[in-house]
Parts: structure tokens; C-alpha cells; sequence
């Protein structure tokens, strides 16, 4: 009779459906995963390191980078603990507007998964509907802070700077006509709040398209249903959060447990799985899409109403304004300091979570009372359900590792850091 | 600024640990105990189990290096594993520091067995700090490249490493060298006094 051996494969770095670089070492017996050992770092850029040696604005773009789908969510953290070390206040429309970001952002985190989860396991048109949407709320994310992607739009203290007061329009080119164009353009004639509004009145249709296509379709069901099954004691065990630890029926939100900002004066619902399977983590996160849209509508209607500063007037954390600048010789001060030698963080030690699109996203920071972090920690969600994988997978067929790596959400930009 | 809740919990946790805390702090409305390394695995079980902490959940575990703290001579041991962990039951937080006693060969026993979310943290600052895990069931670098030396985040590595890769076109294979740019400080790093600036 043959020796029967184990057979090894080697799954990516170089794989579409590694989202990034994942190098996965399978061992298999036939089809059936025996152990799944994934490789990281190679997107290892060492953030925790360089923020040491960079004051604490300058270290705020590498937040983006971290987890580049979400990138107010990351620089929401940051923000938050280094607001806790400082102990200010921020101004409610600041909190008002992050929390409208943060919403768009889960949004665009959850176009992006289901877009690419569904692609991973044979739907093809998912992926252009959700990049579709993207495309909208990219825009808002280019009106707000000139950046598409990249937006270094939250700040220690606040925003950036006020929602402005139109939106960019489409111009004519060789592709788009006179008919298109007015079409493109028919809700960008407005402020940019018009603009976000009119796109949450239509969100929720795109989303029920989404549902029709995938939640009764039989091929999706066969490949996410009863797969990568957790049970609320493992999931709590491997340090599961956000929808890895609602799909396996736990309620646990940061949001409403833990809320920040501007949370608990918002009206929304916390979708719970029931089975821990790759079927319910996709139901909930549908669902938070949906939830997402009605906190950005709340967020719309309150800052429509509510006029006021968006950063706070503490020169020592946020700069002055530009006339106060050309003026006035103390801001002149506060302008130069800030920029060249930064602020000096009160020495101690803050851990200040959100609750990331992925999950519970922190940010554990040292201070020595220096104008640069002592150390910085960034938890990052991924990095624990990556973790789990082998748990996961164990067991499973070959094919299914791709629908556990979508339904896992991963993104290196944060596992790695 | 603390509240009552964290307050509560400081007593409790005091009550049930007894004379294995070392200290507890109290600060910004989070609570920070600090116990010994010989008392580790009884503390984290009995964070996790006692019925009135239950803290089920291993949020993040993560190194540090005090060597350089405040720019001034540490005194005391070098490195330190700061746990955070998360009960879900009673909504609360709190953060654990163990202090490793050897600053040579820093070395603490696995809270794999009472987390198993601690498997990668570990394997973690083990990779960044070179703090061995006792009964990790798989400490193996994961974050830094395949034969790696050094631990990088420790306070005396430099920011621009030791080693940098080119492709080498006589030897046609890529190649590691010693590094050819100097470390440059833009932003110098200063430690005001107490009340700079009003």
C-alpha cells in the first residue's frame, strides 16, 4: 500500500484572495486542513516604533496607514487617547462630525468586505456595486480633507477644519456627455451635508440590492453557512471583538457599553448573530451598514442645526486660526511652538478603545511628559481573529480558508503595523 | 475624576488578590495593578474566574522597555509585560503590569493556558522586546523578517536597524549589507518642567 503523507501548500503572499499579504502555510490531508499557520509581517513597517521618534501630530498620518479601509476609525482612536492623557474637552460639533466620519467609514469598511468577500466565493457583481457606493463616500472623504484615502481629517482637539460648503462637480470629459453629467452631479448642487444626506436616503436600497443578490442565494448560503463556526466561549477566549464576537451572539458594542464622543445621544441597534458561522457575521454586518446610515442621518439633522468651533481653543493642542496668526503675536507663538516642537503630553499612561469596523480598535499610549510618545500600543482587531484562523480553518475544505479569510475581514495594514 | 464603578473595583480587587497586588493605581479612570512574576499565572486565573471580576477577555498584551524612561537612569527592572483585559459581564477594564525580573534574559510565564488570544500577542514582544514566554506552546518571531537579529523595539536599536536589503546584480540575489543612512533626529525630543509655558 502507497504512503499516505500530509501535503503542505503555500498560499499566498501573492494571492487575490490573501487580501494583502497573507503567506498561509496549509497542511493537508486531501482537501481537508489539518493546521493553518499564517506568516505575517511582511507589511511590517514598525508605526509603534517611528511614532516614538516623531512628535504626536506628525505620527497622526501613520494612523491611516494602519488600517487603510478605515482610516478616520484609526485616527479616531488615536485622537481619543491622546484627549484622555491631555484631559480636554472637544467641541460638540467636532464630536458630532467624527462620529458622522466614523459612521462613513464603517460604511466604506463594510462596502469594501462584502465587495471582496463575495468575490473571494464567486460573486462577481458585488464587487461593483459596493465600489460603486465607494465612490460617493470617497468623494465626501476628498471634500472634507483633500485626501481620498488618507485623510488626516481627526485631530487631537477636534477636526481639521468645518464640512465645506459644496461638493466638487464631475466636469465634461471624453467619456461622460452632457446627460451623464447632470445625472452625476444632480446631488452634489448643494452643501456637502446635502450631499451625505441625499446619499443615506439612497444607501438603503443599494443595500437591499446587495440582499437580493446574496442573503437567499443558494451558492452563497453553501459556502458560508456552518462555516468557521466560533462559540461565544471561544470567540470571548481568542479575544474576538466587534461583529466576530456579535456574529457569535454575544451583545457587546463599545458604542452603547463604553460609548465615546457623542454615542450615547444617538438612537441605533446592535444586529446580533445566532450561530457564530460565516452566514450571521455577514447578516450583522449588513445590518451595521444599515444601522451606519441612521447615525449619519441623526449626525446630519444635528449639525445642520447646530453652527459652532470644530477644534478646541486650546493653542497649546491645536493651532489658531489664520487671521489670528497674521495679528496677533501670541498665536504667532502658539503657531510656531506647536509646529516645530509640538505638545507635551502630561506623563502617564491611557488606553482608549473604539469600536472599529473590524472591531475593537485601541490605542495604548505612554507618555514620560515628553513632546513624543514614550511607547506607543496599537491593538488592533485583526491581529487577534488572524490568530484564530488555524482554530478556524481546522477541519474545513481547502476552498473554504478563502471564505474564512473574508469573513474574518482582515486587512494587513494593521496586523502588521 | 474616577468614577465610583473603578473605585469599587479598586476594593475588589484588593479584597480578592490580598497581598499577591503589589500595587493598584488609579488614573484617568483606569486601574493599573502591578503584581509579581513568581505570581502571575494564580493572578490572571483569578482575574478571570473570581465571580466578581471575570475579566474573560485578553484585549491586548503588548511589551515595554523603561530603559530610557523620562531620559533619565531607570531604576529598577527593565522590561515589563502590560496586560489589558476586558470584562464583558461587568463592563469593566483593567490593566495588569508584570515586571520581568531579569533584565538579561527577561522571562515570564505564558498566559496562554488562561487566554489563548495571548498566543500571538506573546509571540509579539517576544519578536520586538525579547521576552521569553515560558510554556508559549510556539514562540517563533512573527512580525520582523525571516532570521532576523536583534529585537528592534527595544529602546538601544536604532530607528534605522542594523542591516538593510539591496539586489546585488554580480551575485544576481538580494543581498543584506550593513546600513548606509545615518539616523537623523528633526524634531529633538524634550522633556519640559513642571508648568512650562503657564
Amino acid at each position: 500500500m502507497a504512503e499516505i503523507r500530509n501535503y503542505t501548500l503555500n498560499f499566498g503572499p501573492q494571492h487575490p484572495a490573501a487580501h494583502g499579504v497573507l503567506r498561509l502555510v496549509l497542511e493537508l490531508d486531501g482537501e481537508v486542513i489539518q493546521r493553518a499557520d499564517p506568516h505575517i509581517g511582511l507589511l511590517h513597517r514598525g508605526t509603534e516604533k517611528l511614532a516614538e521618534s516623531k512628535t504626536f501630530i506628525q505620527s497622526l498620518p501613520y494612523m491611516d496607514r494602519l488600517d487603510y479601509v478605515s482610516m478616520m476609525c484609526n485616527e479616531h482612536a488615536y485622537c481619543l487617547a491622546i484627549e484622555k492623557l491631555l484631559q480636554i474637552e472637544v467641541p460638540l460639533r467636532a464630536q458630532y462630525i467624527r462620529v458622522m466620519f466614523a459612521e462613513i467609514t464603517r460604511i466604506l469598511n463594510h462596502l469594501l468586505w462584502i465587495g471582496a468577500h463575495a468575490i473571494d466565493i464567486g460573486a462577481m457583481t458585488m464587487f461593483l456595486y459596493a465600489f460603486r457606493e465607494r465612490e460617493d463616500l470617497m468623494d465626501c472623504y476628498e471634500a472634507v480633507s483633500g485626501a481620498r484615502m488618507h485623510a488626516a481629517y481627526f485631530r487631537p482637539g477636534g477636526v481639521y477644519r468645518d464640512l465645506p460648503d459644496s461638493m466638487p462637480q464631475y466636469t465634461v470629459s471624453k467619456i461622460k456627455n452632457a446627460k451623464e453629467l447632470a445625472r452625476l452631479n444632480e446631488g452634489r448642487k448643494g452643501s456637502m451635508l446635502d450631499f451625505i444626506d441625499d446619499f443615506t436616503k439612497r444607501f438603503p436600497t443599494y443595500v437591499d440590492e446587495y440582499e437580493t443578490l446574496l442573503t437567499d442565494n443558494r451558492i452563497w448560503k453553501q459556502r458560508t453557512v456552518g462555516i468557521g463556526v466560533v462559540s461565544p466561549e471561544r470567540a470571548k477566549n481568542l479575544g474576538f471583538s466587534g461583529p466576530m464576537l456579535r456574529g457569535s451572539g454575544i451583545e457587546w458594542d463599545l458604542r452603547k457599553k463604553q460609548p465615546y464622543d457623542v454615542y450615547d445621544r444617538l438612537d441605533f441597534d446592535i444586529p446580533v448573530g445566532k450561530g457564530g458561522d460565516s452566514y450571521d457575521r455577514y447578516l450583522v454586518r449588513v445590518e451595521e451598514m444599515r444601522q451606519s446610515n441612521r447615525i449619519i442621518q441623526q449626525c446630519v439633522a444635528w449639525l445642520r442645526a447646530n453652527p459652532g468651533p470644530v477644534i478646541t481653543d486650546n493653542h497649546k493642542v491645536a493651532p489658531p486660526s489664520r487671521e489670528g496668526m497674521k495679528s496677533n503675536m501670541e498665536d504667532l507663538i502658539h503657531h510656531f511652538k506647536l509646529f516645530t516642537e509640538g505638545m507635551h503630553v502630561p506623563e502617564g499612561e491611557a488606553y482608549a478603545a473604539v469600536e472599529h469596523p473590524k472591531g475593537e480598535f485601541g490605542i495604548y499610549l505612554v507618555s514620560d511628559g515628553a513632546n513624543k510618545p514614550y511607547r506607543l500600543k496599537i491593538r488592533a482587531p485583526g491581529f487577534a481573529h488572524l490568530a484564530a484562523l488555524n482554530e478556524m480553518a481546522t477541519g474545513h475544505m481547502i476552498a473554504d480558508v478563502v471564505a474564512i479569510i473574508g469573513t474574518q475581514d482582515i486587512v494587513f495594514g494593521e496586523i502588521d503595523r | 475624576m474616577a468614577s465610583k464603578k473603578m473605585e469599587a473595583l479598586g476594593s475588589v480587587v484588593e479584597r480578592v488578590l490580598g497581598d499577591k497586588l503589589v500595587s493598584s493605581t488609579l488614573a484617568l479612570d483606569e486601574l493599573t495593578i502591578v503584581c509579581k512574576a513568581a505570581d502571575l499565572i494564580t493572578v490572571a486565573t483569578t482575574l478571570r474566574d473570581h465571580a466578581e471580576l471575570s475579566f474573560e477577555q485578553l484585549i491586548d498584551l503588548c511589551g515595554m522597555d523603561y530603559s530610557a524612561y523620562r531620559d533619565e537612569p531607570w531604576d529598577g527592572p527593565r522590561f515589563a509585560v502590560v496586560y489589558h483585559l476586558l470584562s464583558l459581564k461587568h463592563n469593566l477594564r483593567i490593566r495588569l503590569r508584570v515586571f520581568a525580573e531579569d533584565d538579561s534574559f527577561p522571562l515570564l510565564a505564558s498566559v496562554n493556558p488562561v487566554w489563548n488570544a495571548a498566543n500571538w500577542f506573546e509571540r509579539e514582544a517576544f519578536d520586538l522586546f525579547g521576552i521569553v514566554f515560558e510554556g508559549h506552546p510556539d514562540l517563533r518571531r512573527i512580525l520582523t523578517d525571516y532570521g532576523f537579529v536583534g529585537h528592534p523595539f527595544r529602546k538601544d536599536f536604532p530607528l534605522s536597524g542594523h542591516v538593510e536589503m539591496r539586489y546585488d546584480p554580480t551575485q544576481q540575489r538580494v543581498i543584506y549589507q550593513p546600513v548606509t543612512i545615518e539616523p537623523r533626529e528633526i524634531t529633538p525630543r524634550i522633556i519640559r518642567e513642571e508648568n512650562y509655558g503657564g
